[in-house]
Order: C-alpha cells, then sequence, then structure tokens
C-alpha cells in the first residue's frame, strides 16, 4: 500500500500493539505506513472505515487517542509511545469516564 | 534546533491572545501567509489561525521542514559546523537550484516571509465561528478561545471533489490528496496494488511526485470524458498567456505514461470484504489494495456560507458554488474578505496575489494606506493575478466535474451517515428540491464532516435528478460550529 522512504525513531502502540513511527508525522500516517486501514467502525451500520482525505474534513479517520474517543487521526500529531485504538461506532459515555 | 522549531515553541504555544487585532487571517497557505505579510508591512497587528501544524497549506505542505532537512543533509556533507539559520539555509538551496519543484520555492519563500512578518500565528487551531461584528472563536489544545477583529480574510483554500463510485468507503479507498500528503509530510510512497482513478491536473501531479520518490503505481484509470480538448479549444490562447501550466501538465503526462499504464474508462467499482482488494474497471477485475480517486477541487465555502449575508455565486462549468467577491476579495458583508482558492480556484500563485490584494484593501479601510496608494501597489500584483488566472477557463473546460447523473444508486453519497444517491433521488422523487431537504429526508450531510465531503455529490445528484442547474438547488446550509466542538472546550472560555 504504502512504503516509508524515512527512518521511523520512536514507537507507537495501537490496539495493544507496538507500531514504528516518526515523531511529528500524523497519526493517520503511521498507521498506513504500518499497513492498518480500518481505523472505526461506523455508528449507523458498524462498517469498518479508515481515512479519505488526510486534511480533516471527512471525518473518517476518528480513533481513540489516550482513552479521548472520535479524534482526528489526521490532525494528532506522533509522540513517542501514544496509545490509540478502534473507534467503535459513537462516543461512549462510560468508556470515556472509566 | 532550527530557528523555525524555536519559533514554534517559543512565541505561539504559550503567548496569550490579545483581546483584539486589526487583521485576523484564517488559513495559512499561500493566501493567508501572503495576506498576513502585506498587512503586516503597513503596521497592522495581525492573527493567523491554521488547522495544520506548520505553514504552507496543502499545496506548501511541510514545506519548510522538507526544505530544512535537505539542507541539513547539504551541510553535513560538506562538513561545515556552524549553525547557520534555517531562513539562510533555505535561500542558499534556492539559489544553487536545488530545489527541482518550483511550487517548493514559492513556499519556502512566502513561508519565510510570513515567519518575519511578526504576524502572530496559531498553528493546530480550528476556526468554528464568526459572530457578526467580527467576535471570532477557535479551538487549539482542546480549548476555546475567541478575539475581536477588525477585519477577516478568510483564506481557507479549496478541498477535492467528491469522486462517489460503488465501495468508495472501504478502507484502502482514499483520495488523491491524501496521498500527496502522506508523500509530502511523511513519506510515504505508493507500493504495490496501487491505482489512481478520476481526472485532473492534481492526479498527474501526484504520479510524477510518486514515482519520482520511487513510488510504484499499478495503472491509471482516466475517467475523464471524451472531447476535452475540442471544448477547451477555444480558451486555449488565452491559456497561452500563462503556458508554463500547460507546458507542465503535457510534461507531467507524458512523464507518467512512460512508466505507468494509463486506461480510459467509465465505470469503476471498489470491491472486498471489510477492506479494497480489487477494482473492477469497466467489467474488469485487477486486484487492489489501495486505489486514490480525484476528480478536481472545489472552493471550501464551509465558513462562508454561515456568515449570514455573504452571498455565493453557481460555477456552471465546474459545478461548484463561491462566493460573491469584488476584485479586492470583498464579499457582501463589510469586513468580511475573501482570499485565494476558497473564492474560486486558481492555484498557488493566484492565491498568493489574492492574499497581498487583499490585505492592501484591508490596509486602506483601516485608513493605515490611501486609496491612491493601494491602488498603486495593487495595480501590478492585479496584472500578475490576471496572467496566473488566464489557463483556468482552458483547464476548467478541459476537465469538467464527472457527471453526477452517472452515479450508481447503490453508491454511498454521505459517507457520515451512509445514505445512497438512491435515498436522495427517492427523497427528490417526494419533491424535495434541495439539499436542505433532502438532509431532513436522509440525513444526507448531517454527520460530523456537516456535508464537506458529500455537499458537491449530494448538490448535483439532486440538480440532475430534477433535471436543473446546479445553481437553481439550495446547498447545505452550514452553521456554526463548522466544526465539532466538545463542551469541555467551550467551557474554556469561561475560565
Amino acid at each position: 500500500m504504502f512504503r516509508r522512504t524515512e527512518p521511523t525513531d520512536c514507537t507507537i502502540v495501537w490496539e495493544g500493539r507496538e507500531l514504528p513511527a516518526r515523531a511529528g508525522e500524523s497519526l493517520a500516517a503511521a498507521l498506513l505506513a504500518a499497513g492498518i486501514t480500518s481505523f472505526r467502525e461506523t455508528p449507523v451500520t458498524g462498517a469498518a472505515r479508515g481515512p479519505l482525505c488526510l486534511m480533516g474534513a471527512c471525518f473518517d479517520c476518528l480513533v481513540q487517542v489516550a482513552g479521548t474517543q472520535n479524534m482526528q487521526a489526521c490532525l494528532v500529531p506522533v509522540t513517542p509511545g501514544l496509545v490509540a485504538g478502534i473507534q467503535h461506532g459513537a462516543r461512549s459515555f462510560e468508556e470515556e469516564a472509566a | 534546533m532550527s530557528v523555525a522549531d524555536e519559533w514554534t515553541a517559543g512565541q505561539e504555544a504559550t503567548a496569550p491572545v490579545a483581546e483584539s487585532v486589526d487583521l485576523l487571517v484564517l488559513g495559512a497557505g499561500p493566501a493567508g501567509m501572503a495576506a498576513a505579510t502585506e498587512a503586516r508591512a503597513h503596521g497592522m497587528r495581525v492573527l493567523v489561525l491554521d488547522e495544520n501544524g506548520a505553514p504552507g497549506g496543502q499545496v506548501h505542505r511541510a514545506v519548510e521542514a522538507r526544505l530544512a532537512k535537505g539542507a541539513v543533509e547539504a551541510r553535513l556533507a560538506k562538513g561545515a559546523v556552524e549553525a547557520r539559520l534555517a531562513k539562510g539555509a533555505v535561500e542558499a538551496r534556492l539559489a544553487k537550484g536545488a530545489v527541482s519543484d518550483d511550487q517548493d520555492k514559492d513556499g519556502a519563500k512566502l513561508a519565510a516571509a510570513f515567519r518575519a512578518s511578526g504576524a502572530q500565528y496559531r498553528p493546530n487551531a480550528t476556526l468554528w465561528a464568526v459572530e457578526p461584528g467580527g467576535k471570532v472563536f477557535w479551538s487549539e489544545g482542546g480549548a476555546a478561545r475567541t478575539i475581536q477583529a477588525e477585519r477577516l480574510i478568510l483564506a481557507a483554500g479549496a478541498t477535492e471533489r467528491p469522486l462517489p463510485i460503488p465501495g468508495w468507503t472501504l478502507p484502502g479507498v482514499m483520495s488523491v490528496g491524501a496521498a500527496q500528503i502522506a508523500l509530502k509530510t511523511a513519506g510515504l510512497v505508493p507500493e504495490g496494488n496501487v491505482w489512481l482513478a478520476g481526472q485532473g491536473p492534481l492526479l498527474w501531479l501526484y504520479a510524477v511526485q510518486a514515482l519520482a520518490k520511487g513510488g510504484r503505481i499499478a495503472g491509471i484509470i482516466d475517467l475523464s470524458p471524451p472531447g476535452g480538448f475540442a471544448r477547451a479549444r477555444p480558451y486555449l490562447m488565452r491559456a497561452l498567456k500563462a503556458p508554463e501550466y500547460l507546458w507542465r501538465g503535457l510534461v507531467w503526462q507524458r512523464q507518467v505514461k512512460r512508466a505507468v499504464q494509463v486506461t480510459p474508462a467509465r465505470e469503476l467499482r471498489a470491491e472486498g470484504e471489510g477492506r479494497l482488494e480489487r477494482i473492477l474497471v469497466d467489467g474488469v477485475a485487477h486486484a487492489a489494495d489501495l486505489l486514490l480517486l480525484h476528480d478536481g477541487v472545489v472552493p471550501n465555502t464551509q465558513v462562508t456560507r454561515a456568515i449570514a449575508g455573504v452571498t455565493h455565486g453557481w460555477d456552471p462549468v465546474q459545478r461548484c458554488w463561491r462566493p460573491g467577491l469584488d476584485v479586492w476579495g470583498n464579499t457582501a458583508v463589510a469586513g468580511v474578505m475573501v482570499a485565494g482558492d476558497s473564492g474560486g480556484i486558481g492555484g498557488a500563485r493566484a492565491a498568493a496575489l489574492s492574499g497581498r490584494i487583499a490585505a492592501l484593501e484591508a490596509a486602506r479601510a483601516l485608513g493605515r494606506i490611501t486609496t491612491d496608494e493601494r491602488d498603486a501597489r495593487s495595480g501590478p500584483l492585479r496584472l500578475l493575478r490576471d496572467r496566473q488566472l488566464a489557463p483556468r477557463p482552458f483547464l476548467d473546460a478541459m476537465f469538467p466535474p464527472l457527471p453526477e447523473a452517472a452515479i450508481p444508486d447503490e453508491t454511498i453519497l454521505c459517507r457520515c451517515e451512509e445514505v445512497t444517491a438512491g435515498r436522495v433521488r427517492q427523497a427528490v422523487g417526494l419533491g424535495c428540491l434541495g439539499a436542505n431537504q433532502t438532509k431532513a429526508f436522509t440525513r444526507a450531510g448531517m454527520g460530523p464532516c456537516q456535508g464537506r465531503i458529500c455537499g458537491p455529490a449530494v448538490h448535483g445528484v439532486i440538480a440532475a435528478a430534477r433535471g436543473v442547474e446546479g445553481g437553481e438547488v439550495e446547498p447545505f446550509r452550514t452553521r456554526f460550529p463548522t466544526k465539532p466542538l466538545t463542551l469541555g472546550e467551550l467551557a474554556a472560555l469561561a475560565g
């Protein structure tokens, strides 16, 4: 799908799995570089979705970042050790409170 | 640490925001950067809000980081140890011609001037409301902020027109613009079964850039309606006032066609279980793990449409809305101006010139320069802008948007609410005349993207189903907040 032309310099955690990344790049770019295309499941039918625009417009790259839901992965910069996961459907209040 | 980094760390993140400014600029692309720089030259207090982390907009995305990296490599190679200013290094590279891409040269110059201008710059900031009288609201770092602005220059740029095909919601289907952002900001090049499909200059430009970086493209599906040159021919002489555009386009196509198979086609589908696995090109299947779609760009009018009193007109050739502007960029609302592609697609150079012209008008309106001074300074800029815009009628006629009537019923138009073209057509059959009625009937345009992505497609499908021009169909009303906002962010205003 994509191949990196720049070296990675840190790792992030996606769904409990360590992935190589580059500090400062977008979380969406880091996931795509690792071959991950499914970022969320839609609230309407539960279908898998990944990013379309990478410029903050489409809201198809929504993920959870460090427990905060509905974050646009294309607008979240990678920091070493960042923990993120799939956004399952609509935002759930229980998970956020926990 | 480069000068740019120090500036970023020291000045923006912690600097408090004043209660008022003379000029607020939305967007740090070519138009916004040029407007802010020009306004500062006339002593105005300027605040620039931008959603990205660094100046450049989409066209010059991450231009500083990419050039600085090149400069560092050049310095290391020469063994030079003295720390040089990043700006100096960029200039040295420009002088040496080390930067091959014209766009990067333009972007680096604009960004350097903008950084040195003294404009206050807030990256990672999302504007979400403009109140009558110039009170502006935005969010950054999870907190909402507000400021009073005497004048506004909105330079929100362009967004890609959606190209809805059956299966385009599958993970692994993205836009060409998205892949270009991944290339510019993270150095990701396409590899494997990667297909490009659609039409327009950006598709060819991305192919050139991706191949130059060592990327591989399985094939290009050319969906452009036949007869492009015949349609565009009447505008050829005018386009030759700025022949470099056409020349570049021909060079791009030749370069790409040497390396990649280009297949003209009418019908395209994406298929797979849970992700893209194959594409069907006029019924012929090909393995695919990434499909990049493109059908040109349209002005981003999400904010201007939400400001009461700002008028918009229909562009029948490119089938999109654009704000009603005078030559300076004034909208119908006093104090609210638009510059760059969000006022009508003209490209990066025309955008930068529009930004300067708008800033001169703002300086006049605020009494910083006289009307004569404005006219004298803007005269040459307006001539240059006319030249930059000369090829547009040709390009617009060459690449008209793909016909919405041909979108199959089963195709999802509104990705957020998963509403198909068939359901929108049904709603039209029930008597819906415009996008706000079909929204009430089907929820199309009601999701978190607020119609940003599906807007042009929903609009076009309604117009085609009614058999009328798009200008006769009411577009989605946009409302503030124009981006989703949490209560927590909003609460910061009370603090």
